[in-house]
């Protein structure tokens, strides 16, 4: 062995950049996140702009247009107000979009600290969070926003909260379980012979390694987010017409698809569709980039 | 056995009590003034003031959660200011609805997915497997209000298969007497043709819009499950043992490769019963989640107290059912209870 | 004079198709069994010698296929028979044990029942008899009450127990071949000299011929007739058993030789020829260290861990029991008071099986958890009465160190492997610049033998042996004391586990630490210990010289412990 600190000591592959190759592997390998993730693009594109490049206002209504099929002057056609559908479904996006991820960061903050607390203090912590989200688990989940949002009152606020509310098991669940796994790991109980306090076992050590599985659940809940948040919307809760919002979009045009006019209830429902559906496909895609075994 | 269950029995008490805290909570947590909700809209003070007095509102919480314990234990959940009638005579006849619409939504959806998701895994990379992935993702992502719009429209509007989505029966015919209040049983069992082929058409596209909800969830978990299964060390040892396919494939795989299902079902039934509610409301099903829809659209509390509690206990009545079932395939749980 | 052969595998390459194109496990390979023959297949990991079994057997999974070459059994090519063929030959003709025979059966069927589905498969036993048959296969491999384990479920039977099983199962219908992939890999050593004395007796009696497949050469040679050597997919030799070891043909397979630790083999002697001429092998030296320094390092005293008992009955139970007397269980004790020393300088092995009790002694030692009972003594100070969780903070943290089992798992995957020999630096280490802390990483990976441009690479871009180095570069940045080693090789080749001991002895050497080293292998301990302490059930059995208690043992459970260990013919 010779002297080794004279040779010059090669780069490092950078965690970063090993990650986007890893990445542009993956996305190679599977062409679907790719789309998915350019959709995703188009969505927050839409909901950054949205309101400011519409054709028409989505609030003005035009009586005298009632209730129009689909044509070159409106695209998704009009509802039974003469509004432009096209327009109100654009404009829907920035809310629908906005509601999806306050929810979710809100219960990554609530549910994920939750867990990774009770997960690796173990003893009263766990004992609470464990029986928080058994008691959030024994409702169904949509029931119990429901019963959230109608006691608190019908606000957009509230919606936010509820979905939070009954994400928070997933959540809390998830991080719990990685972090339990990762209390007794060889390298967590290394880190404690090289003097790390607790504190800063579960800072350094365990949130970092958790952290992207976080990631991914949030991207596969954000579209149970946004179904959720429609779903209430669809029964009369939450948003208020004439606010666009496609949950509401989908319900008012519910009564025009037994006589005939379908675009007005096809065309939002049809926004929330691809939305979830993107959602769904990039969690997916991501689960794949951070975890390859768990692949299904 | 019988000592499992009725072990798994005491685990339900904890559940059941947070469920009536939540719901306590959760009527307690109204904004402004709960007895001025409970009245109604329309109330005048005097009347706000007496529904505060009937309802113990001015007596301390511990007070109003033992009043409300006790309401609960006498089955009192109250009165529907729209129907005017006992909320839980109300959920009580609407139930069945529900039930025989979850239910059979269910019985479609199992009877397809698992059947796919087992194909799929035995052949991955095979058309069905791909077809299994497609159901998978499109599946979870489709609003259920949506899909059942879209049947609606295919099936009523464009067809003129299915009639109007208007109910659990054609108002020409007259509901069959109840026996289990499933019209779809009731009507076999008075032998009355007519009627059960009445009701099943009226329940098809609604059960349809359900079953393809929760598709995508149990044949994911099938698939899954299955190819994870079939890679084991056990599966190998029983092609080693030379095996007929068949053997291994149900006795050795399909066996184990359902205790994840089965597990998964409990997932399946929060999502239905809450799918349920929206399903209910476009095809206007006479069943407690149109109740509750209509009893939050005229700000009528007790009912949706009462539709939030009654699906609550059925849900834990539902994991019990699964954990239990759970138990009689996987000897594991069966021993170490 | 070569007889015909039962298995006759010519110019064998196996291919699996992978997302990197297609990789050849297996390559050209040849190796035939003869009728009654008992051939072991030796190899490390990745050497091709279970994908060579599957071959065999055909159940290679989907993007494995034969490329070339043929497998000829009983006269007829493998390779071409139909899949109705095949499965009339695999369980009736040739069979299989596995490794981990718990996860080889099927976790949710009775034992019994999952022999029976091979007899009625091939069609042995009808319904009237299988359940007889089942319990006779039971009773041959020696099972205990086999009429009431043909009901038992495998969670419900120990891994020795099971791997019976196993071979009941294969040897069921009386097949002519068996092969066995690392049947005792995972299993206890005196639980693997009974699975494989009864396998080898019921193979002889039957006149089968047996398949050997093991990365252990000792095992294969003392139990097989020929050895073949396989390393990377291809066979390098062919032998007799006693041949192999007297007179080793292929590099590969001396290297592989010289690897294995075996009686009177002095660690040097481990390393491949010429590695280890520069350094003279020296003589173990306890006598050395102990005398002068009277006082310990590490004192154990009546050490007591106690774990509570599962208590039967959920809350109903203790509901209704409430009012009965029923006493709690006593707690159960899983070190169950035990006392020795370490000295400065001085090398103590701790060796049992698993479950003896020996890992929890080691993380008490190391403060990750709290005592029950009795004392540890380091350096005179009670630590023992420290509790764990602030003992992280106390300056003799610095001076107990350890290198953990398992490397892989033991390596924060998000560091590097500078960040990871850091960490206790950048925590306890009086290193507090940057640059210092840098130096004195680069330090250690040269003490340790890790080239410095891997220092910037993550645990998995390394390989096993590299990641025990820098396990063991940050267990010594500190500058310890005492160093627990709990199996730091077990988990590596034997090749690798050569260097590993050689470094971790040379580590001694030059830094003055006290090592304990815990193992279940009594031959690896001996290498690196000037003492030994043997543990069963909780308890000390015996202790005391390395030499001594291997070649004169006092306590019978020594004995077989030694006695359990596949002697290679010398």
């Amino acid at each position: 062995m010779t002297d080794a600190t004279t040779d010059a000591v090669t780069p490092a592959p950078s965690g970063l950049a090993s990650a986007f190759a890893h990445a542009r592997y993956v996305l190679g390998e599977n062409p679907v996140t790719g789309f998915a993730f350019a959709l995703f693009l188009l969505i927050v594109v839409t909901a950054a702009i949205g309101p400011y490049i519409v054709p028409y206002d989505p609030l003005a209504s035009d009586t005298a247009a009632a209730l129009q099929a689909p044509s070159t002057r409106h695209w998704f056609g009009t509802d039974q107000l003469g509004r432009d559908v096209f327009s109100r479904v654009i404009v829907a996006t920035r809310l629908d979009f906005l509601i999806a991820i306050f929810s979710v960061v809100l219960v990554l903050l609530m549910g994920g600290l939750a867990g990774v607390a009770a997960g690796f203090f173990g003893g009263w912590t766990d004992r609470i969070v464990s029986r928080l989200t058994d008691t959030i688990m024994a409702f169904p989940l949509f029931v119990l926003a429901m019963g959230i949002v109608a006691a608190l009152g019908n606000t957009v606020e509230n919606i936010v909260l509820a979905t939070a509310i009954v994400n928070f098991p997933l959540y809390a669940r998830v991080a719990r379980a990685e972090a339990n796994v990762r209390r007794e790991a060889g390298y967590v109980q290394a880190a404690r012979l090289s003097g790390n306090s607790e504190g800063r076992i579960l800072l350094a050590h365990i949130l970092p390694n958790i952290m992207p599985i976080m990631i991914v659940q949030m991207s596969l809940t954000m579209g149970y987010a946004i179904l959720n948040a429609a779903g209430l919307s669809f029964i009369g809760l939450g948003v208020r017409p004439p606010t666009a919002e496609w949950g509401i979009l989908v319900a008012e045009g519910a009564a025009f698809m037994v006589s005939g006019e379908w675009w007005i209830a096809f065309f939002p429902g049809l926004a929330l569709m691809i939305a979830v559906f993107c959602f769904n496909l990039l969690g997916d895609g991501l689960r794949d980039i951070v975890d390859p075994q768990r692949r299904t | 056995m019988l000592v499992m269950i009725l072990k798994r029995l005491t685990t339900v008490i904890p559940s059941l009590i947070g469920v009536v805290i939540v719901t306590f909570l959760l009527t307690r947590a109204l904004p402004g003034d709960p007895a001025a909700y409970f009245a109604g809209a329309a109330a005048t003070p005097e009347a706000v003031e007496e529904v505060r007095k009937q309802l113990g509102l001015d007596q301390p919480l511990p007070v109003q959660f033992v009043r409300y314990v006790g309401d609960l234990a006498r089955g009192d959940l109250g009165v529907s200011l729209t129907t005017g009638q006992r909320v839980t005579q109300d959920i009580a006849a609407r139930l069945p609805a529900s039930a025989e619409l979850t239910l059979l939504g269910l019985i479609f959806s199992i009877a397809l997915a698992v059947p796919l998701g087992v194909f799929a895994a035995l052949k991955p990379g095979s058309l069905v497997d791909h077809a299994c992935r497609v159901v998978a993702t499109a599946g979870v992502s489709l609003p259920v209000f949506f899909t059942g719009l879209i049947l609606v429209y295919v099936f009523y509007y464009l067809l003129g298969w299915a009639p109007a989505p208007l109910g659990r029966l054609d108002f020409f015919y007259s509901a069959p007497p109840t026996v289990t209040g499933f019209y779809l049983i009731d009507s076999l069992l008075i032998g009355d043709g007519e009627v059960f082929w009445a009701s099943l058409k009226q329940i098809v596209l609604p059960a349809l819009t359900l079953g393809i909800f929760s598709i995508a969830p149990i044949a994911r978990i099938t698939r899954a499950s299955m190819l994870a299964v079939l890679a084991s060390d056990f599966v190998r040892t029983a092609r080693a043992s030379g095996l007929a396919p068949t053997t291994v494939i149900i006795t050795y795989a399909l066996r184990n490769a359902l205790l994840p299902v089965v597990t998964t079902l409990g997932m399946v039934f929060s999502f239905l019963l809450g799918a349920n509610v929206l399903v209910e409301k476009v095809f206007a099903w006479p069943g407690i989640g149109s109740y509750a829809v209509e009893a939050l659209i005229s700000s009528d509390f007790a009912p949706v107290q009462g539709f939030v509690l009654t699906m609550a206990v059925m849900y834990v009545a539902l994991n019990l059912t699964i954990d239990i079932l759970y138990g009689l395939i996987d000897p594991r749980v069966r021993i170490e209870a | 004079m070569t007889p015909i052969p039962l298995l006759d595998i010519r110019d064998l390459t196996v291919e699996f198709a992978t997302r990197r194109g297609k990789v050849r496990a297996v390559q050209h390979i040849d190796i035939s069994v003869a009728k009654g023959e008992t051939l072991g297949i030796v190899g490390e990991s990745g050497s091709g010698k279970s994908v060579t079994s599957y071959a065999v057997m055909r159940i290679l999974d989907r993007a494995g296929r034969i490329a070339e070459g043929s497998v000829t059994f009983g006269g007829v090519n493998v390779g071409a028979a139909s899949e109705k063929y095949m499965r009339d030959l695999r369980g009736r003709e040739i069979s299989m044990v596995f490794q981990n025979p718990r996860a080889a059966l099927n976790p949710i069927r009775k034992v019994g029942h999952q022999i029976e589905d091979v007899l009625r498969e091939h069609a042995l036993a009808v319904s009237k008899n299988a359940k007889d048959m089942a319990i006779a296969c039971l009773e041959k491999v020696r099972i205990a009450n086999p009429a009431e384990r043909y009901h038992a479920f495998p969670f419900e039977l120990s891994g020795g127990m099971c791997q019976r099983v196993v071979i009941a199962l294969a040897l069921a219908c009386r097949p002519q071949l068996l092969i066995a992939d690392e049947p005792t890999t995972g299993l206890d050593v005196t639980t693997q000299k009974t699975v494989m004395d009864l396998m080898t007796e019921l193979t002889r009696e039957r006149g089968m011929s047996t398949i050997l497949i093991t990365h252990d050469l000792g095992l294969a040679a003392a139990y097989c007739d020929r050895v073949v050597v396989m390393e990377k997919g291809r066979v390098v030799e062919t032998a007799a058993a006693e041949m192999i070891f007297k007179a080793p043909a292929h590099a590969y397979t001396r290297k592989l030789m010289r690897a294995t630790p075996r009686v009177g083999a002095h660690l040097r002697d481990l390393l491949p020829e010429g590695n280890g001429a520069a350094a003279p092998a020296k003589p173990n030296g306890w006598a050395a260290a102990g005398d002068g320094r009277n006082e310990p390092l590490l004192l154990v005293e009546n050490l007591v861990k106690e774990y509570p008992r599962k208590t039967g009955g959920g809350p109903f139970a203790r509901l209704f029991n409430r009012n009965s007397e029923i006493e709690t269980p006593p707690p159960f004790r899983a070190v169950d008071g035990i006392s020795f020393s370490i000295a400065r300088g001085e090398s103590v092995g701790l060796v049992g099986e698993s479950g003896c009790g020996k890992s929890t002694t080691s993380t008490m030692l190391m403060r990750l958890i709290d005592v029950s009972g009795g004392r540890i003594l380091f350096d005179g100070e009670d630590i023992g009465a420290i509790p764990a969780r602030s003992f992280a903070r106390l300056p003799q943290r610095k001076r107990i160190q350890m290198v953990f089992q398992d490397a892989t798992d033991s390596l924060n995957p998000r560091f590097t492997a500078a960040r990871a020999i850091a960490d206790p630096i950048l925590q306890l280490g009086k290193e507090k610049s940057r640059k210092a802390v840098r130096a004195r990483c680069e330090d250690l990976a040269r003490q340790v033998g890790l080239p410095a441009e891997l220092l910037g690479r993550f645990p998995h871009q390394l390989s096993g042996g590299q990641k025990a180095r820098v396990g063991i570069a940050r267990a010594i940045a500190l500058r310890p004391d005492l160093v627990i080693l709990d199996e730091p090789t077990a988990a590596l080749d034997v090749s690798v586990q050569a260097v590993v001991l050689n470094l971790l002895q040379e580590l001694k050497e030059t830094l003055g630490m006290s090592y304990l080293f815990v193992s279940h292998d009594l031959n690896v301990v001996r290498l690196l210990c000037d003492r030994v302490i043997v543990m069963k059930s909780g308890k000390i059995v015996e202790e005391g010289p390395a030499e001594r208690v291997m070649s004169a043992p006092q306590h019978d459970y020594t004995r077989q412990l030694l006695a359990a260990i596949p002697h290679p013919p010398m």
